[in-house]
């Protein structure tokens, strides 16, 4: 299954804003992708609760999968987002 | 007619229908059910994104992102198992926002912040699946007068202009629903018993001055209320200049701000003279990490370019007012605990920090800049203070009167500062042990308490004879009937939120300094 790893660029972390645009742009992709942090379920990334409650600081790395149609496109677009400072 | 009373906080009077809050619903014994699991948790998104779509700025992106948190798929998922298991939608919606609240609870810090919102969310979620009024600030799309138990600080985040009055049941005047009131220039009565049982709809009247709510009111009524406040708002927004009573004696009337965002909403006040309160925590809420002098700097940078005064309290935090990159452990008494300058004691990196900030912020500024500290209780931390100020290239330093042993040693404390700024909600609930946000010792709390305005009284006496200025900061400073008995104690400027500036302008024109201070003989009964 494609997977991208990438570490939480944001200042404060996967939370309030951040986390917000990161799940918005899940929901517009349209694509079923999961995030996780090691060692933990994985969560979908259209989930405002469960993207909180990975509890992703700034620099924790979280692992992005998806599979079938557009999932590459998706994930690249996602592991950008999460490698931006979204509290800017 | 009938009349209820309370406390006024926020003078003005108008009318409008009553809209109540409503409480949180109650899960019933037996299964009541109106909505299913998914209705009702698109019936509370469908409702907070018409909110934020109402809303800008941060108070619509906190709706936004409370809405995809009720319209979550696992929150969804998991309360849709739960009913089919047998529970019914209640109950089933109760225990999912219960599991998830549990989870964010448990990672601490910002994430356990957000566990709060949940409680909003599965209280709206459990009225609709019960056909109960969602909990909240109603929103009825007309001009209205809010009846409620007491507002949180978060369903104040949401009041609009259609909120004509707000009357509380509880609360006291320092309360944060009479802070807010008075910020935003909308009338208020709190501890106005009785109120939860205002019919939905009735037509009233409320004098937030007096603290007089009359039922029974007819529209021809409500519209000739509305109309007189109107014009006096007029009226007051028409008066200009610099503070002073009937035969000149000049008393500053400065604002309270916690950002330059504040100093927007100021046009209204009419040439005020400056900053009397800048509170710094703004820069400091909802961060991991300390801010940087460079980002502080800046931040300051902004309000000394747009006042001709300012001065600055430095951080007012600590165990009351937790903020996590401080990382103080819990305490059992918060208010009487490590806050204030006190936090110096054990994090003095922080002030030293921000001392920086200020002074390279004012180097370069044209505005005259004074800075003080908070919570100060003894002449030692007062001196302590004044030479780490100073050591910056600080020039005005002063401290903040909210500790009664303060207030009594207030000519020690000037030996070693420039001026004192009087915080006379927390110096209140201090010298009356009361909690500020103590709903049932509101009378205790009340600013004209006289044990209150002899510790000012003190203050002012002590300034008069070091020939330095002693200001009035709390909220009492912001209060027409009160402004008065303050300069007449021999305060020597005022700090108010921009709404007040208006009517306390007004009160001391129309007395001379004589009359001021006979009301003050009166009021230290």
């Amino acid at each position: 299954m494609p997977e991208r790893t990438v570490a939480v660029a944001s200042r404060t972390g996967l939370h309030a804003r951040p986390a917000k645009l990161f799940v918005q742009e899940a929901a517009r992709l349209g694509v079923p992708v999961q995030i996780r942090v090691d060692g933990r379920r994985p969560v979908p990334a259209t989930s405002m609760l469960g993207v909180l409650s990975l509890g992703a600081v700034q620099g924790t790395m979280v692992t992005l999968s998806a599979e079938g149609d557009g999932a590459a496109e998706a994930l690249d677009a996602l592991a950008a987002l999460l490698s931006r400072d979204l509290d800017e | 007619m009938s009349e209820l009373t309370g406390i006024g906080v926020s003078p003005g009077r108008v009318a409008g229908p009553v809209c109540r809050m409503a409480g949180p619903p109650a899960l019933p014994a037996s299964p009541v059910v109106v909505r299913s699991v998914g209705e009702a948790l698109e019936a509370v998104a469908a409702e907070l994104d018409r909110r934020a779509g109402a809303a800008s700025g941060p108070a619509a992106e906190i709706l936004q992102a409370q809405a995809m948190m009720a319209a979550d798929p696992m929150l969804r998922e998991e309360a849709e198992r739960l009913a089919a298991e047998g529970l019914d939608a209640a109950h089933a919606l109760d225990a999912a926002f219960a599991r998830h609240r549990q989870a964010l609870a448990e990672l601490g810090g910002y994430f356990a912040e957000r566990a709060a919102d949940l409680d909003d969310l599965r209280n709206r979620a459990v009225a609709a699946a019960l056909g109960l009024p969602m909990p909240g600030i109603p929103a009825p799309g007309r001009p209205f007068v809010l009846v409620a138990e007491d507002l949180s600080p978060a369903d104040t985040a949401t009041l609009d202009e259609s909120v004509v009055a707000i009357v509380t049941e509880k609360g006291g005047p320092t309360s944060h629903t009479a802070i807010l009131a008075r910020a935003r220039g909308i009338p208020a009565i709190v501890a106005c018993a009785g109120a939860l049982s205002l019919a939905e709809e009735e037509l009233v009247s409320v004098d937030g001055a007096a603290g007089l709510l009359r039922t029974g009111l007819t529209p021809a009524e409500v519209a000739s209320v509305q109309a007189a406040h109107r014009e006096e708002r007029a009226r007051l927004r028409a008066g200009r200049g610099p503070g002073r009573t009937a035969d000149g004696h000049p008393v500053p009337l400065m604002l309270n701000i916690g950002s330059a965002a504040d100093l927007d909403f100021c046009a209204d006040s009419g040439d005020s003279e400056g900053v009397g309160l800048f509170r710094t925590e703004f820069l400091f809420l909802d961060r991991r990490t300390e801010p940087s002098l460079e980002e502080q700097a800046a931040a300051y940078a902004e309000v000394f370019a747009r006042c001709p005064k300012v001065v600055v309290r430095t951080l007012d935090a600590g165990t009351d007012k937790p903020l996590p990159f401080l990382g103080l452990p819990g305490e059992p008494n918060p208010a009487l605990g490590i806050r204030g300058l006190r936090v110096d004691r054990v994090r003095p990196a922080v002030l030293d920090t921000q001392l920086e900030a200020i002074a390279r912020a004012a180097e370069t500024a044209t505005a005259d800049v004074w800075v003080m500290a908070p919570m100060v209780t003894t002449w030692q931390e007062a001196a302590a203070f004044a030479a780490a100020a100073r050591a910056k290239g600080l020039r005005r330093v002063g401290v903040m009167v909210e500790v009664p042993a303060a207030a009594l040693m207030a000519d020690r404390l000037l030996e070693h500062v420039d001026f004192l700024s009087v915080g006379t909600n927390d110096l209140g609930q201090y010298a009356f042990a009361a909690d500020r946000q103590h709903p049932g010792l509101a009378d205790l709390l009340d600013p004209r308490q006289p044990a209150l305005l002899r510790l000012v009284a003190e203050c002012a006496r002590a300034g008069a004879a070091a020939g330095k200025p002693v200001g009035v900061c709390g909220e009492a400073a912001g209060d027409p009937t009160l402004a008065p008995i303050l300069v007449g104690l021999g305060v020597t400027s005022l700090s108010m939120s921009a709404t007040s500036v208006p009517a306390v302008r007004e009160a001391l024109a129309g007395l001379t300094l004589e009359e001021c201070r006979d009301l003050a003989r009166a009021a230290l009964g």
